[in-house]
């Protein structure tokens, strides 16, 4: 019980502070002093607190977008174990539930930027469904890697990453899956080289431009759920990536806070010295994802 | 019993109507109230059918063929739910859709060849003999012929229907060839199992490959499927419903009876299904985003969903032959359930396109936008069918994809570190959801939100009542299977024991394998916590500001600069290319001052277009050279025919003894 009321509390509690490492990284990489760690927290009671101008376009759909899409994730995030025990809900199977949930959250996104009937969110969201078609397949690759080292289809088991795998040769497909699962991490969240979460005016964009005429609470929810995205990708790379705990729940909670901060770190590090790829090579990129947890499956069953 | 008095309901229900006068509409009520009695009672009978341990049989001594013509088990009842249920509600859509005062000439054929078509397929479920299945076939067939061609004054009415004929016959033919191999086999035309040593493997493979043919066109399998889109995109809404969400999964019963009928399958049949399916669900959904045509585009989606049924029964077969029951009963049970699902949110898309193309007058999703402000019931029920054919969670969908993911994913579980080929499927079938889900935000996106392309036409009306009822009730059920999904074990558990009754050991439970329990949990909390979301903004709704849409600042947005929807698939298009070949037309861009430009893509079908259709102009140009001996002079056929006397006449010549004498002398 206390487990899950940590898991929860973390759930809800900690996302928007990544964004806050990810923006201080990258702000000290430019030579600056950078907006506090906690101002994403501020950002969304600030639009929790606004009223609200609609789109006179805008149906029921618009509305729902935001809403379903945060409930989704945060589904999603239900299903992750956090630190050394075991997520609130679990069953074998559950892997396919958590890849399911984020299409939910995607067909909702997606829907309501066509209510706009505005072109640069159409041609948002015309991008998103489009790169998910190569993230999945790649997803998928990963899990079934995971799921044939650890023998179970519950993502609890299969994130239980043990030193022990490395002994039987998972060292090779876990690194490569390591890397396929970031590169998925970076296209679903969408950070550089994907996208660029700064600029909004850009033709170049993805996931801004969908929400371009969201504004208030929706657009409050659609951060909320975009760093409560990038904190569920977190977690599960961070479990893949780094496998020894204490086992010792005291211990383990702070230890794997620390992982999806440091890891938040790393994406600031890189999204400060690499350029956003041209959008005609954002293909070839997830293509690599899926190649890489592709291979890993191959190595695995040499 | 209570099925056999529904399909003797269902074939006559047409049968007032042609004896009424034309312009009265009571005919078609009566039709309509007959088809309703027809579906109470043949459900009914099936659910009863689908309760373990009951499989009743009539016989019918009928000197030419022998008893047991007809018998009721727990497959053909689990198919026959489908059949019936959709068979009532169409034709309740149909009094709306397509109402007698409004086509006088055609509504009472409609009518009849409803009827038949339900009693046919009927028939043909519950057939345990040849005769009876191939009766009960070319019943559906030809009925879904007349069907198809109700508008029979549209030329590309007709080309679909004629194209429809040709492929329904060779699929009869082959299935002709396929009894006459079974009569040979086994020495009888009952459906029963045949004995692993009665017949030899040459004798099987045959049998396999005239199964495979004949079933997956009807059931329209990758490059089988040529008939289909036409067939469905001109036939009237409720009717592409009814061969979409019904017809089609005659095939796919065939086929699960008569593979699994046939002993020790070899694993190369399980791996060619599984291959075959994989192909049309990917190439059925990329052809899909392609198209500009909405009942089109939900044709190609059927071939995808029958892909997907048949990646189930792909590896089902794969279970059977590796004598591992989990692959078999997971598999086998996603294909079925696929099927009830498919035939549940197909249809229900198919009557919501039927609402559009009704209110809007046009079926090219770039002229329309904007329609869920005039016709919200349609719109909410729309967007329930295209969540649940993406296979979204707490929809109906996502249920019998997990079924099928979970045998996929037991294909890696294979001891000693190896794993099957099969494991390949799974993310395959990922794929293949993601491209669902973005041709489904492309419909949905670019038909009932942003604003009308047209601003000149007024506001396509909402459909009346008697065609949105059934559509809810369609809604209705996707809803409850995803969120009941526990109680579907024991109706699955008896279809897949009548299914594989051939086999000698009990087969595991569907809900010991699959987490039934918890998917209906998840997915029940999960639509309550959505519900409950919405109730509290809609508690809280503040003063809301409304204003044009930003756009960037644009100060005046017009709707033709809304993406159409080939802006929005043109990226996936590009990436299929391969595949697709899509015709493109790019206006040329000149100059600091262009001239008004548009672009336009085609995406013409793979095997009618690029391939039938060339093959058979060249053969024509081939035997276009006979032409010349057809002159039209009668003294020219009699010299023929003398001249092919003659030659005759030669052949008797002795031309060897002849020449050996030469040279003897």
């Amino acid at each position: 019980m206390t487990d899950t009321i940590i898991h929860v509390a973390l759930l809800l509690l900690l996302p928007p502070l990544l964004l806050g490492v990810i923006n201080k990284t990258k702000a000290r990489f430019a030579g600056r002093v950078g907006a506090p760690l906690l101002q994403a927290y501020f950002d969304i009671a600030k639009l929790a607190r606004k009223g609200r101008v609609l789109s006179g376009t805008t149906t029921w759909v618009f509305r729902a977008g935001p809403a379903v899409s945060f409930s989704a994730v945060a589904a999603a995030g239900l299903l992750i174990p956090f630190g050394s025990l075991g997520a609130p809900i679990s069953f074998a199977g559950d892997l396919i539930l958590f890849a399911y949930l984020f299409g939910l959250a995607r067909f909702f996104t997606t829907t309501a930027a066509l209510d706009t009937g505005s072109a640069f969110e159409g041609m948002g969201a015309s991008r998103e469904v489009a790169f998910s078609c190569l993230s999945e397949p790649a997803l998928f690759f990963a899990f079934l890697v995971l799921a044939k080292l650890s023998g179970s289809l519950s993502l609890v088991e299969m994130l239980r990453v043990s030193p022990d795998w490395f002994a039987s040769g998972a060292a090779a497909p876990l690194i490569l899956v390591s890397l396929g699962l970031f590169v998925i991490l970076l296209a679903e969240t969408c950070r550089i080289p994907v996208d660029d979460p700064n600029t909004h005016l850009e033709l170049t964009m993805i996931h801004e431009a969908m929400v371009l005429d969201h504004g208030g609470p929706l657009l409050g929810t659609v951060l909320y759920a975009s760093s409560l995205k990038l904190f569920v990708l977190v977690a599960v790379l961070a479990k893949v990536i780094v496998p020894f705990r204490t086992g010792r729940a005291w211990l383990d909670w702070p230890i794997f806070v620390g992982e999806t901060l440091a890891l938040a770190a790393v994406i600031g590090v890189l999204e400060s010295v690499m350029a956003r790829l041209k959008m005609r090579r954002v293909p070839y990129l997830l293509v690599s994802a899926i190649l890489f947890c592709g291979s890993g499956l191959i190595l695995l069953v040499r | 019993m209570l099925v056999l008095i529904a399909m003797a309901l269902s074939a006559v229900s047409g049968l007032p109507g042609i004896f009424m006068a034309r312009a009265s509409a009571g005919g078609q009520r009566a039709a309509c109230g007959l088809m309703c009695a027809a579906a109470l009672a043949g459900l009914t009978g099936a659910c009863m059918g689908l309760r373990p341990g009951l499989a009743g049989s009539c016989a019918f001594p009928w000197p030419a063929a022998g008893n047991a013509m007809i018998g009721l088990d727990a497959l053909s009842a689990f198919f026959l739910v489908p059949v019936f249920l959709f068979g009532g509600l169409g034709s309740i859509y149909g009094l709306g859709y397509w109402p007698q005062e409004r086509h006088p000439g055609s509504a009472r054929k409609l009518q009849a060849f409803w009827g038949l078509a339900v009693a046919g397929m009927g028939l043909l479920l519950v057939g345990k003999h040849a005769l009876a299945f191939m009766l009960g076939w070319e019943i559906m067939a030809l009925s879904a012929f007349f069907l198809i061609t109700a508008e029979d004054r549209e030329s590309e009415s007709r080309r679909a229907g004629f194209i429809y004929l040709i492929a329904t016959h060779l699929g009869t033919l082959t299935l002709f060839g396929m009894f006459a191999l079974w009569r040979w086999a086994t020495g009888s035309f009952a459906l029963e199992p045949i004995a692993a040593e009665a017949a030899d493997i040459g004798a099987l493979n045959a049998l396999f490959f005239l199964a495979l043919v004949g079933f997956g066109l009807k059931a329209g399998v990758m490059p089988l499927h040529f008939w289909l889109p036409g067939a469905h995109a001109n036939a009237p809404s409720h009717v592409s419903a009814m061969l979409s969400g019904v017809m089609l999964k005659m095939g796919i019963y065939g086929l699960v009876r008569f593979l699994f009928l046939l002993p020790a399958p070899p694993a190369s049949w399980g791996g060619l299904v599984l291959g075959l399916g994989a192909l049309s669900g990917l190439l059925g959904v990329v052809f899909a985003i392609g198209q500009h045509d909405i009942k089109r585009l939900l044709a190609y989606h059927s071939i995808e969903n029958i892909g997907i049924i048949l990646m189930g029964l792909g590896l089902a077969m794969l279970g059977r032959s590796a004598g591992r029951d989990d692959w078999l009963v997971l598999g086998l049970g996603g294909c079925l359930l696929h099927v009830w699902n498919h035939s549940l949110f197909k249809s229900l898309l198919f009557l919501g396109a039927g609402s559009v193309v009704r209110g809007a007058r046009t079926r090219r999703i770039d002229l329309l936008g904007g329609l869920a402000r005039s016709m919200p019931w349609t719109a909410a029920m729309f967007l329930v069918g295209a969540v649940a054919i993406c296979g979204l969670p707490p929809l109906n969908g996502f249920v019998s994809e997990l079924l099928v993911y979970l045998g996929l994913f037991g294909t890696a579980a294979i001891p000693g570190g190896k794993v099957s080929a099969a494991v390949v499927a799974a993310p395959i079938l990922a794929m293949i959801g993601a491209l669902a889900l973005a041709c489904f935000v492309k419909v949905y996106g670019i038909v009932f939100l942003g604003s009308p392309r047209r601003p000149d036409s007024v506001p396509a009306p909402e459909s009346p009542a008697c065609m949105l009822a059934p559509m809810l009730f369609l809604a209705g059920c996707c809803v409850a299977i995803g969120c009941a999904a526990a109680l579907l074990g024991p109706p699955l558990d008896s279809a897949i024991a009548a299914a594989s009754s051939a086999l000698p050991r009990e087969l595991p439970r569907v809900a010991a394998l699959a987490p039934l329990t918890a998917v209906s949990i998840a997915s029940g909390s999960a639509i309550a916590v959505i519900a409950s979301i919405a109730a509290f903004q809609g508690l809280r709704a503040r003063r809301v500001r409304r204003a044009p849409t930003w756009d960037c600042g644009y100060a005046s947005p017009d709707p033709r600069m809304q993406y159409t929807a080939s802006s929005f698939a043109r990226t996936i298009e590009s990436m299929f290319a391969w595949a697709l070949r899509p015709r493109e037309r790019v206006p040329l861009i000149e100059g600091p001052f262009p001239q008004s430009a548009s672009m336009e893509s085609h995406v013409d079908d793979a095997v009618l277009d690029r391939l039938i259709v060339p093959a058979a102009r060249w053969t024509q140009r081939l035997f276009g050279w006979f032409r010349r001996f057809q002159q039209g002079l009668t003294q020219h056929y009699i010299l023929y025919v003398l001249v092919a006397l003659a030659l005759l006449l030669g052949t008797l010549i002795p031309f060897g003894d002849l020449i050996s004498r030469l040279f003897e002398r």
